[in-house]
């Protein structure tokens, strides 16, 4: 998901059920009778619907009922009798952190005994849980605290208000002197209450139309390192967290697909004798995706799939190489495609007196979540389940509708955490959702059934981060001063021919294509960009940070280049375009100071720095690389984060350490290869992985900011891989224009 | 012929095809999901389970070559250097989304109970195994360190 998506409001969100030929309007997924049964305890809880982010003053629609009854409908936070507080989280977990982020956010306002929270995830309903940036239910662009900033204080500030006003009139004394603290209500007279005791007495108080929130000075856990400790920990250290690969019913089926082999094959025929033959396989049937073989375990489906005999027809996909691509991307990067440009600075243009040129080469990128993709689909009583890391609820919601053939309110989502996503599970096509929706229907909804990728499926299936080639040719006047930039970028549009296309890409270009040139951070004359967008038959994605994962390469190494050919330090020279982003030059000289940038190292050793602005979060990074033999280790990074309030500095932290590791084994190792059509690379034996040994030291540092929060799930992947190219050029002259690093021999194959 | 497993201390019966793996005997028949499966040939670890107190990662292993053999899994961690691990990761908040995090569990175990002290090397060593795609390898080796200092304690 991404952050321009902004503009993908209620409009938006009835073109695209036209798209998917999806007639119904959307409806909440659960009764209101059903969500209230399965609410549990009694108590209060907080309705309403959204609350824009701008507008946390606004009245509060939707709490017909939360007066009279405790058994109200609620959308973020309850109260029950049993003195536990319950936040519900409309955004995925996918090991970010976002729900103990939100369930921190309910509770400060709430003045909660953090012991005492608990945390739920949210049914599919665009109506009440939206992300406010994008108008539908869904988890990226590093958007989910950035979004429930106000919302979910607002959802706090709500319930404590009401807890407030039942004490005052239980107890005879003014609102205004009741105190909360730690989930107690308490006052000079000596009267006090749990939360629990006075949740049903709260529960018939109106809700306040402007609930008092708190000024950043009295918060109690926003900012507070380590006051809300990760709430999936626990489960998470004792094997207990369920997954989608975990998911028990009662004559659970278990399911794999032969997908096509290449991208592009036809299914012509497929004989099932044998694989039938296999104990435990239950069903053989096609679907749209493949031939599913279904059986009572796992191991069993997969021996099933082994003994069944496929036909493809491969004839359209013998001739897609990516080696071949890579060469025709080249010839492309030299030819005019469609304009952008980035408009030029105040400062007048000198003229040219020397040229850098640079062509730059990124592969294709598997997201090699760790648990591979699966669904639990179950259709019954005229109805479908499905269990799965809905990371976009909205999109899933709609089309296992259209594939069981449902009107949406006949379809359940039930969200659970995921094994990782890095924007696999973010996905306009819902691949794998659809898919066991189809074959639970294959075989007529007998029983439910998990269909389950191995690794090799998921490795192989495409919707990988495109290949990119960028060409750059950069004019530097007699001062060394840049004068001119010209930036073509070759590569897959990711949005095209997706649901968001047409809101999303404004004169040919992709946005996703280009971020991070066209908005770059630095203050240059006029940027002439350039961008051809190859339509291809693997299907591209979003891969953790997006664009970034390019362009930053590319903007931050080039950047070092200009600054050597200008005789100039690399991080006067960077400071000297950025006067205009005084947040990104605060990053990059808090990332140098706390590196010692500038010291001298021991021989072998170099420190290389990039900055990048990425989803409105500003992230430097100073990275210490030795080179031993011809081989690099990146030994330490120090790394600046500038990402507004930051609501949990731990887990700010753990983002930025995760993000490094992740970008460091993509540098080092990732790239999947297409031959005769077919992804080359299946298993963590070839597409590696960074391992513990290769982990570098991290340190983070984080501004402190009173500016709005923004997001920390990827902006700290982008400067990583420049800030270590650089110090690899440092070290060897080598300035590595075509990733991975394996390509170079600059780590051990 | 049914194979006799002895699972966290419990005596069970299997008595499907021998060369299944144990993984998902353990998973799909004992119904003990916290090992997980993540590659299928051993290369990331996240199925690592104990075998007479040594790391097997049981993806790979039939369930056969188990039989009689007391096998452990993140349910049945019971030793002290064991509750040391999961109370310091849990301490360090070392996860993100926990998938791969049994088997490192079961790993960082299982070094701690032959090595109380272990060095970074030792780490490396006994950890190289276990992919984490969320890349918490920092939190993980000082999370073994805490452990090991508890465990000293």
């Amino acid at each position: 998901m991404h952050p321009l998506m902004n503009r993908f409001h209620d409009e938006e969100r009835r073109r695209l059920m036209e798209f998917h030929g999806v007639q119904e309007t959307i409806a909440p997924l659960v009764s209101r009778r059903v969500f209230l049964q399965s609410a549990g305890a009694t108590g209060l809880a907080i309705g309403f619907g959204w609350l824009a982010p701008m507008d946390a003053n606004a009245a509060l629609p939707g709490v017909e009922g939360a007066a009279a009854s405790p058994l109200a409908p609620n959308a973020f936070v309850r109260v029950g009798t049993d003195n536990l507080v319950t936040v519900i989280c409309k955004h995925h977990e996918m090991g970010q952190g976002n729900t103990t982020g939100l369930a921190s956010l309910v509770a400060d306002e709430l003045d909660a005994d953090w012991s005492l929270v608990r945390t739920e995830y949210a049914p599919s309903d665009a109506n009440l849980y939206k992300n406010l940036a994008f108008g539908m239910q869904g988890t990226g662009g590093s958007s989910a605290i950035a979004n429930s900033f106000l919302q979910y204080r607002s959802a706090g500030a709500t319930a404590r208000a009401m807890l407030v006003a039942a004490a005052a009139e239980a107890w005879h004394v003014p609102a205004g002197e009741i105190r909360t603290s730690k989930s107690m209500l308490t006052h000079s007279s000596g009267r006090r209450a749990t939360y629990g005791e006075m949740a049903v007495a709260a529960s018939r108080q109106m809700p306040p139309d402007n609930p008092p929130m708190k000024s950043a000075a009295q918060f109690t856990f926003i900012g507070k390192d380590r006051s809300t400790p990760r709430v999936d920990s626990p489960s998470k250290c004792n094997g207990t967290a369920t997954y989608t690969i975990d998911v028990k019913l009662p004559g659970l089926l278990a399911a794999v697909i032969a997908w096509p082999p290449s991208f592009g094959a036809k299914l012509v025929s497929f004989d099932a004798t044998d694989a039938k033959n296999v104990k435990g396989v239950t069903d053989v049937v096609e679907v749209p995706e493949g031939v599913a073989v279904v059986a009572t375990g796992t191991w069993a489906a997969l021996q099933g799939r082994r003994a069944l005999k496929v036909q493809w027809d491969e004839s359209a996909s013998h001739e897609l190489d990516s080696e071949a691509l890579l060469a025709r991307y080249r010839a492309q990067a030299a030819q005019p495609g469609t304009p952008f440009t980035k408009p030029a600075s105040t400062s007048a243009t000198p003229a040219p007196v020397k040229t850098i040129e640079a062509v730059y080469e990124f592969p294709f990128l598997a997201h090699a979540s760790m648990e591979p993709m699966n669904c639990v689909a179950w259709l019954h009583d005229g109805m479908l389940e499905t269990w799965s890391g809905h990371q976009f609820p909205t999109f899933d919601h709609m089309l296992a509708a259209k594939a069981a053939g449902l009107p949406m309110d006949k379809v359940k989502l039930h969200t659970l955490v995921s094994g990782g996503s890095f924007g696999r599970r973010a996905n306009v096509w819902s691949d794998f959702t659809v898919a066991a929706v189809n074959v639970a229907k294959a075989i007529g909804g007998r029983a439910p059934v998990r269909l389950q990728f191995s690794r090799e499926d998921d490795t192989g299936a495409g919707q990988y981060r495109p290949m990119y080639v960028h060409a750059v040719k950069v004019g530097l006047d007699a001062q060394g001063r840049v004068a001119t930039w010209q930036h073509t970028v070759v590569g897959q549009s990711i949005l095209a021919g997706g649901p968001m296309a047409e809101m999303m890409i404004k004169d040919g270009i992709d946005p996703t294509s280009v971020e991070g040139v066209l908005n770059s951070i630095y203050d240059l004359p006029m940027l002439a960009g350039s961008l051809h967008s190859p339509a291809l038959a693997v299907r591209p994605l979003w891969w953790r940070s997006v664009g970034n994962t390019h362009t930053a390469y590319v903007m931050e190494t080039m950047i070092d280049e200009l600054a050597a050919a200008a005789g100039r330090d690399p991080v006067t020279f960077r400071l000297s375009l950025l006067g205009k982003k005084p947040r990104a030059a605060a990053v990059l000289k808090l990332a140098a100071d706390k590196a010692g940038w500038g010291k001298t190292r021991r021989s072998g050793v170099a420190q290389g720095i990039a900055v990048h602005e990425s989803f409105d979060t500003f992230v430097a990074q100073v990275a210490e690389v030795s080179m031993r033999n011809g081989k690099v280790k990146v030994e330490r990074v120090v790394c600046a984060v500038d990402c507004g309030v930051p609501v949990n500095p731990d887990v700010i932290r753990a983002q930025m350490e995760g993000c490094i590791g992740f970008a460091l084994g993509a540098l080092y190792y990732s790239e999947i290869e297409i031959k005769a059509g077919r992804a080359a690379q299946r298993n963590f034996d070839t597409y590696r992985a960074l391992r513990i040994h290769e982990m570098p030291k991290v340190e983070v540092h984080i501004v402190p900011s009173t500016e709005k929060p923004s997001g920390v799930g990827e902006p700290g992947v982008p400067p990583l891989a420049p800030a270590v190219a650089n110090a690899v050029a440092k070290l060897g002259g080598q300035r590595v224009r075509r990733l991975p690093f394996t390509r170079a021999g600059l780590v051990e194959t | 012929m049914a194979i006799t497993l002895n699972i966290n201390g419990t005596r069970r019966e299997f008595d499907g095809d021998p060369n299944t793996p144990l993984l998902w005997v353990i998973r799909e028949d004992l119904g003990l999901t916290g090992t997980k499966y993540g590659c299928g040939i051993a290369q990331c670890g996240a199925c690592t389970v104990h075998v007479d107190g040594q790391t097997l990662r049981s993806c790979s292993a039939p369930v056969s070559a188990v039989a009689n053999r007391q096998v452990t899994t993140i349910e049945g961690l019971s030793s002290r250097a064991a509750k040391a691990v999961q109370k310091a990761w849990v301490d360090l908040d070392v996860v993100q989304c926990g998938y791969c995090q049994s088997g490192q569990i079961m790993s960082a175990t299982a070094l701690l109970e032959k090595k109380p002290k272990p060095s970074d090397t030792d780490i490396d060593h006994a950890m190289a195994g276990n992919i984490c795609r969320c890349a918490t390898y920092q939190r993980i080796r000082a999370a073994i360190h805490a452990a090991s200092t508890q465990l000293a304690g």
